[in-house]
C-alpha cells in the first residue's frame, strides 16, 4: 500500500484524513485510485483528464515533473506528498 | 496632524482601509479572511482584492505627498487594516538618475531604483513588513521562511521589532555572508539539504504540523506579495506621477515582476497616474532560467530546474510561483526575459559600481545585463524613460566579484607607494 499525503486544504474532501493509503504501482495509479474511492478530489485536482497545474506531487523528497511524470514507480515504502503549486503551475 | 520622524510609520487620519479581502485569483471565489493562500475550490492562488472606487475618492496626490516616505505612504493598497505604529523603516529608497551608465548602456534616460538601502539591504522588507503585520493579527508567534538569503535576513530583523521568533529555512550551501547576516539579526538558521525549490516544498509541508508559525512566503503569500507593489508605487511618484517605459527587474519567483506591473495598474485605476504601456524586462541567471528559456523558445510551458546552477543564488527558483504570469506579461508588453551568463552579471555588478556608485549583488548584476541584452534586442529604445529595479546589496554577494589571490601588504614607504601606484597604473 502506498501512502498519499493530503493537505489541509483537502481534508474536507476525505473526512480529515492526513494520511491515505491506496494501491498502485505508479503515480498515476496511485491518483486514480484515490479518486475512485474520493470522486470530489478528481473534481478538484483535475481538468479534462490533466491534473491541475495548480497541483505538485513529490514522490518523498522528488518532484515527479523531474522523474517520470505519473508514470514515476513506486515503492512500497514510499510516500506520495500533493502539496498546492502556490501559483501557476507549469502550464 | 503628521508625525515626520521618517521611521515613524503613523500616517495621517485621512487613511481609511482599501482592502477588500482575499480571492482566487484563478477563479475568483472568495476567501474566507486568514493566514490562507489556495482556493478551496480550485487549488489556485490567492489574492488581496482592493476597493478602488473608494480608494479613488479618498487618495491624491497631495494626500501622498503629507505622509512620512516610508512603506505606508500607499497603505490603502496594502492588504491591512491600519498602518502599524512600529517597525523597520523600510521603504521610499532612492530613485537615483544613472546618466553614466545609461551613456554605456545606449540610453538617454535611465534611472536606478535603489532597493539596496532598505534596513536588511534588500527588497523583502518591504513584502516581510506586511507579512509580520498580518501575523500578529492572526495571533502568530513565530515568523518563518523558505529564503535563498534576502528573505531570511528580512524575516529575522523584523520579527525582531515585532517581538516575534524566527525561524528561516535556506539551501545549506547558501553564501556564509547571508547566513551570517540572518542568524546576526537573530534567526535560527535551518540549513536544508536541496536546492531552494526542496526548502519550499518542506515549508508547505511544515505550516500543517508547526502551530503559530507564520511562514510568510507560504501561508500568508497573498499579503506578503503585495509589497512589492510598492516599489512601483514609489517609482510612480518619484518620477512625478507617471509610469516608465520600461521597468528591469531579476525573476526569481516572478513575484516582484508580476506585482510592479500590478502596482502601476492600480495607481491607474485609483487615478494617480494616466494608464500607459510600459513594457516590462526581466532578467534570470542562465544556469536558471526556466522563464527565460520559455520566452526564448516562445513556448506556453516552463520547465522547471531541477539543479539551478548559477552564481546568482537570490534567483535559483528552479519552479518559480508567477513563472507562468511572468512570461505573460512580458509577451502582453513587448518586454521581454534575458538570459544572463554569469560572467556578464559579474561585468555589470561592476559597471553599476564603477559608473554609479552603487554596489549590488549578483541579482542586481543581472539585472543590469538583462537591461543591456533588451537594448540590443531592439525591445528598449535609446529615448526610452528606463527604470532599472536593484534588489539587493551586493556586500551580499562579495565572494561573486571578488577575484584573485589576496593583495599583497605595501611597505609604509613612499617609495614602495610610488611603486605600487605606477604598477597600477594610477600615478
Amino acid at each position: 500500500m502506498i501512502k498519499v499525503r493530503i493537505p489541509p486544504v483537502l481534508r474536507d474532501v476525505v473526512d480529515g484524513a492526513r494520511q491515505l493509503e491506496v494501491e498502485g504501482a505508479t503515480v498515476g495509479e496511485a491518483l486514480d485510485a484515490l479518486f475512485a474511492r474520493f470522486p470530489v478530489l478528481r473534481e478538484r485536482l483535475t481538468t479534462d483528464g490533466q491534473l491541475s497545474a495548480f497541483v505538485n506531487v513529490y514522490v518523498n523528497a522528488d518532484d515527479v515533473r523531474h522523474r517520470e511524470g505519473l508514470a514515476t514507480a513506486l515503492g512500497a515504502t514510499d510516500t506520495v506528498i500533493l502539496l498546492p503549486a502556490m501559483a501557476g503551475g507549469s502550464r | 496632524m503628521t508625525i515626520v520622524a521618517p521611521n515613524a510609520p503613523t500616517i495621517t487620519p485621512s487613511f481609511v482601509p482599501g482592502f477588500a479581502g482575499l480571492r482566487c485569483a484563478a477563479c475568483g471565489t472568495p476567501a474566507p479572511h486568514g493566514p490562507r493562500f489556495v482556493c478551496d475550490r480550485c487549488f489556485g492562488p490567492l489574492e488581496a482584492t482592493y476597493d478602488y472606487a473608494g480608494i479613488a475618492e479618498s487618495l491624491s496626490h497631495e494626500t501622498i505627498a503629507e505622509r512620512p516616505r516610508a512603506l505606508w505612504r500607499y497603505a490603502e493598497l496594502l492588504p491591512i487594516e491600519e498602518p502599524p505604529a512600529d517597525g523597520l523603516a523600510v521603504g521610499y529608497s532612492p530613485l537615483v538618475s544613472a546618466p553614466r551608465l545609461a551613456v554605456r548602456l545606449g540610453l538617454r534616460h535611465l534611472w536606478i531604483k535603489d532597493d539596496s538601502r532598505n534596513p536588511t539591504l534588500s527588497f523583502k522588507d518591504r513584502n516581510v513588513a506586511i507579512a509580520a503585520d498580518r501575523a500578529r493579527q492572526f495571533g502568530f508567534h513565530t515568523l518563518a521562511c523558505a529564503s535563498t538569503g534576502n528573505l531570511a535576513a528580512s524575516v529575522a530583523a523584523t520579527a525582531a521589532v515585532n517581538g516575534m521568533r524566527a525561524v528561516v529555512l535556506v539551501p545549506a550551501d547558501l553564501e556564509p555572508a547571508k547566513i551570517a547576516q540572518a542568524e546576526a539579526l537573530g534567526a535560527r538558521v535551518a540549513r536544508i539539504d536541496g536546492p531552494y525549490d526542496v526548502v519550499n516544498r518542506l515549508c508547505l509541508e511544515l505550516t500543517d504540523d508547526f502551530d503559530g508559525w507564520a511562514v510568510v512566503n507560504v501561508n500568508l503569500r497573498p499579503f506578503y506579495s503585495e509589497g512589492s507593489k510598492t516599489v512601483a508605487f514609489e517609482i510612480a511618484e518619484q518620477l512625478n506621477w507617471q509610469a516608465p517605459d520600461v521597468v528591469i527587474a531579476p525573476i526569481a519567483s516572478g513575484s516582484l515582476y508580476t506585482k510592479l506591473r500590478r502596482g502601476f495598474d492600480e495607481f491607474a485605476s485609483v487615478g494617480l497616474i494616466e494608464a500607459s504601456p510600459t513594457r516590462y524586462v526581466g532578467g534570470q541567471p542562465a544556469g536558471c532560467a526556466p522563464v527565460a528559456t520559455a520566452f526564448a523558445t516562445d513556448s506556453d510551458t516552463i520547465n522547471p530546474v531541477s539543479r539551478p546552477d548559477t552564481i546568482v543564488r537570490s534567483l535559483a527558483i528552479g519552479s518559480p510561483a508567477d513563472g507562468l504570469r511572468s512570461l505573460a506579461l512580458a509577451r502582453a508588453t513587448g518586454g521581454s526575459i534575458e538570459a544572463v551568463e554569469d560572467v556578464d552579471t559579474i561585468a555589470a555588478i561592476r559597471l553599476l559600481a564603477e559608473t554609479e556608485g552603487i554596489l549590488t549583488e549578483t541579482a542586481g548584476g543581472v539585472t543590469i545585463a538583462a537591461l543591456r541584452s533588451a537594448v540590443e534586442r531592439g525591445v528598449v529604445g535609446t529615448d526610452d524613460e528606463v527604470v532599472a529595479v536593484i534588489t539587493g546589496n551586493g556586500l551580499k554577494t562579495l565572494d561573486a566579484i571578488v577575484d584573485g589571490p589576496a593583495r599583497d601588504v605595501i611597505e609604509p614607504s613612499l617609495d614602495a607607494f610610488a611603486a605600487w601606484a605606477a604598477h597600477e597604473g594610477v600615478s
